[in-house]
């Protein structure tokens, strides 16, 4: 087990595009740390070259505070499972997991074992002595994931391993997952495009766009104190609505509100105002004497009842947010395509109780106190500003204290939609 | 439908029995007259009057010296070192090709391609020259090197196009599981590529088997002479008969190794092996 650390690494190809640019990442000894972002962000290069399956361009990257740059994959003594399972199809279940061992040139007997206490852990001792073609899909997982296991190694490094499952089986296996993890407490990189799996995995979530790092830090905090616009569209499902607001003669102007605008903001400008969908309400539901609550009219357009609660589509005129990130989230999605009808469509999760109907002009609530403010001109965020010194102190206080951190906020996150690719 | 399907059915054994026929007649026509006394090789019958094995027999008499034993042994021998030689060297080629990006990479392959074109008879006048210049006329060396040159890239093609279907994350995996790049290749990709291994040994073979060409021309006496061009020495009893029988029989039997070998190794050249390697 070992710490990995990033210094200024870049990645760069021979004509000249950056897959990943400047990163610096320090992923603690025994941390599940999570690389996540959207296709093409660069997750994945980044993990290949913690691997040292594609060189470093640049910068320094050292496994147990030393320099691996120039070591071959085999000298890392890393473990790896490929979004593919990359299982070898002419040898049965033992041998794949016992290959590396093999090489390894460690004695039968203690491979033998060493294979049998990893099948058992991961349910597959029935199955050793057949071909991974005779396995099914979340089988062939499971022994991509044994491969990795029996060698004890400094470090998993993990490239999308529930993407080829059914949506079902990948909510079970990352729950197994985030177990073995645990138990094992290696020091494991996970790459994932789906910010459910991000947040409900993760010690700590490093989200990626472009091949720049744009926040790492413990779910709880990207989705309270997202950095920037990206981090906070991406991180949430259904996403962070998004507003323009503007402010003058003391006020914020929302498109369906005015408000008393929060301490630290410039007189006058406008600003991008996001709530995320379960700070609205029904008002019918709001709390009582909530100080910073709000109330206004709007017209719900769709409804989708969940059962446990209510996901309403509000219209508002004016104010919709255009930026290159939200765009970029959204082509992600291949919601880029849904036309808007020309009015801005939000998002708010209600009490299951509420009788608002589709089509209503219905009345609803949000808590002012939870608006999260960005600059309209770079997208960073204007409350962070603020609490920079804040939030950098609690992090550390975080990370270093998973165990507490973990699971309420990551819950609350993942939202009704387990399989959450994206944002809608 | 479920009137056309019977029809279909026999449509396409009708044709496929018409081809065969057509393919096979000669081959059977040749089994015949090798059974066949020199008095009735002529007799235009199909089923032999006189069945004899005399044809077979005489082909063997005299031990090494015998028509056909030592010839046999030099076709056998010279196959299959042009064969082991060729796919190894293949394999190898094959596998830089279908992995690497080197300069040059596109050329190597044009160029197989170009000597695969190329036609022989060009090239025998100018070798008898230089093969007895070099002491390699009538030597089974002189014989697998120019084999060597026209098999090579056929089996660079045959393999540049198997390797390409192994997944690569295949040898990541290797190499992150602790494998050197020689371990990764022969104990992962090799295996994997085996059902192209011995397609690509099988059409070697066969071309080294077959050949008169080169044989008839670079070689002079049983020290390499292989069997296709020992056909053509062969004589009748007398100088009065024509050794038909004995060149029908002895057709025969170079095409049985050819036969045996096909037969072993179409069980090897299954696709699918790589079934399961990748979600599928």
């Amino acid at each position: 087990m070992a710490d990995i650390k990033l210094h200024d690494i870049t990645k760069r190809y021979a004509d000249g595009t950056e897959a990943v640019k400047h990163m610096n990442l320090e992923i603690q000894d025994g941390e599940f740390m999570i690389l996540v972002g959207p296709s093409g962000c660069g997750k994945s290069t980044a993990l290949r070259m913690i691997a040292g399956l594609e060189d470093i361009s640049e910068g320094e990257l050292l496994i147990g505070d030393k320099v691996v740059n120039n070591l071959a994959p085999r000298d890392r003594d890393i473990a790896m499972v490929f979004q593919n399972y990359a299982l070898y199809p002419h040898m049965t279940v033992r041998e794949n997991m016992g290959f590396a061992l093999k090489l390894a040139k460690v004695d039968k007997a203690q491979i033998d074992q060493k294979v049998q206490d990893a099948a058992r852990i991961l349910d597959l001792t029935e199955h050793l002595d057949r071909k991974p073609a005779n396995l099914s899909g979340g089988q062939r997982q499971r022994v991509a994931m044994g491969r990795a296991i029996v060698r004890d190694p400094q470090a998993f490094l993990m490239d999308e391993p529930l993407s080829n499952l059914d949506a079902k089986l990948r909510v079970q296996t990352r729950t197994e997952v985030a177990r073995l993890q645990k138990r094992l407490s290696t020091t494991m990189v996970y790459v994932t495009h789906d910010q459910t799996e991000a947040m409900t995995l993760g010690d700590r979530v490093a989200v990626m766009r472009s091949g720049v790092l744009q926040q790492v830090d413990t779910p709880r905090v990207l989705y309270n104190d997202p950095v920037n616009i990206f981090v906070a569209g991406f991180i949430g499902s259904p996403a962070m609505n998004f507003f323009t607001g503007t402010i003058s003669d003391g006020k914020l102007k929302l498109p369906f509100a005015q408000i008393p605008p929060p301490e630290g903001l410039p007189r006058s400008g406008d600003v991008i105002v996001g709530i995320r969908p379960e700070d609205f309400e029904d008002a019918r539901f709001a709390p009582a004497n909530h100080p910073a609550g709000v109330e206004f009219e709007a017209p719900v357009e769709v409804l989708e009842s969940m059962g446990s609660e209510i996901y309403v589509y509000f219209t508002f005129q004016g104010g919709e947010v255009s930026s290159d990130e939200l765009a970029e989230l959204a082509r992600d999605s291949g919601v880029a395509e849904t036309p808007s009808g020309g009015a801005g469509l939000a998002v708010a999760r209600l009490n299951p109780e509420s009788e608002i109907a589709q089509g209503d002009r219905a009345r609803l609530w949000f808590d002012a106190a939870k608006l999260h403010l960005f600059d309209p001109n770079d997208g960073s965020s204007l409350k962070r500003g603020r609490q920079d010194q804040q939030a950098a102190a609690k992090a550390t206080a975080e990370a270093v204290d998973a165990e507490q951190e973990k699971d309420p906020p990551a819950r609350a996150a993942a939202g009704p939609d387990d399989t959450g690719t994206a944002p809608e | 439908m479920q009137n056309r399907r019977p029809v279909a059915y026999l449509g396409w054994t009708l044709a496929l029995g018409a081809v065969l026929f057509y393919a096979l007649i000669p081959v059977l026509w040749l089994v015949s007259l090798s059974f066949k006394s020199p008095a009735t090789v002529t007799d235009k019958k199909f089923i032999p009057s006189d069945t004899t094995f005399d044809n077979y027999t005489t082909l063997f008499e005299g031990g090494l010296d015998s028509p056909l034993l030592r010839p046999l042994i030099n076709s056998l021998s010279i196959a299959l070192i042009a064969t082991v030689i060729a796919v190894t060297l293949a394999s190898f080629t094959a596998y830089a090709i279908a992995r690497l990006d080197f300069p040059g990479k596109t050329l190597i392959l044009a160029g197989a391609l170009a000597i695969a074109m190329f036609p022989p008879i060009s090239v025998v006048g100018p070798l008898f020259d230089m093969w007895r210049a070099l002491g390699l006329y009538d030597t089974w060396l002189g014989l697998i090197i120019p084999y060597l040159t026209f098999a090579l890239p056929l089996a660079i093609y045959t393999l540049v196009a198997f390797f390409r279907e192994i997944p690569w994350e295949l040898e990541q995996a290797a190499q992150v599981d602790g494998a050197t790049p020689w371990q990764a290749f022969r104990k992962v990709i090799l295996p994997l590529a085996t059902p192209g291994v011995f397609t690509a040994a099988i059409l070697v073979f066969i071309f080294a088997w077959n050949d008169f060409l080169f044989a008839i021309t670079l070689t002079s006496s049983d020290s390499a002479r292989t069997v296709p061009a020992a056909l053509a020495f062969f004589t009748g009893e007398s100088q009065f008969t024509a050794p038909t029988g004995n060149i029908a029989a002895a057709a025969v039997l170079v095409t049985i190794p050819i036969i045996i070998f096909v037969l072993i190794f179409q069980r090897r050249i299954v696709a699918g092996l790589t079934a399961g390697a990748v979600k599928g």
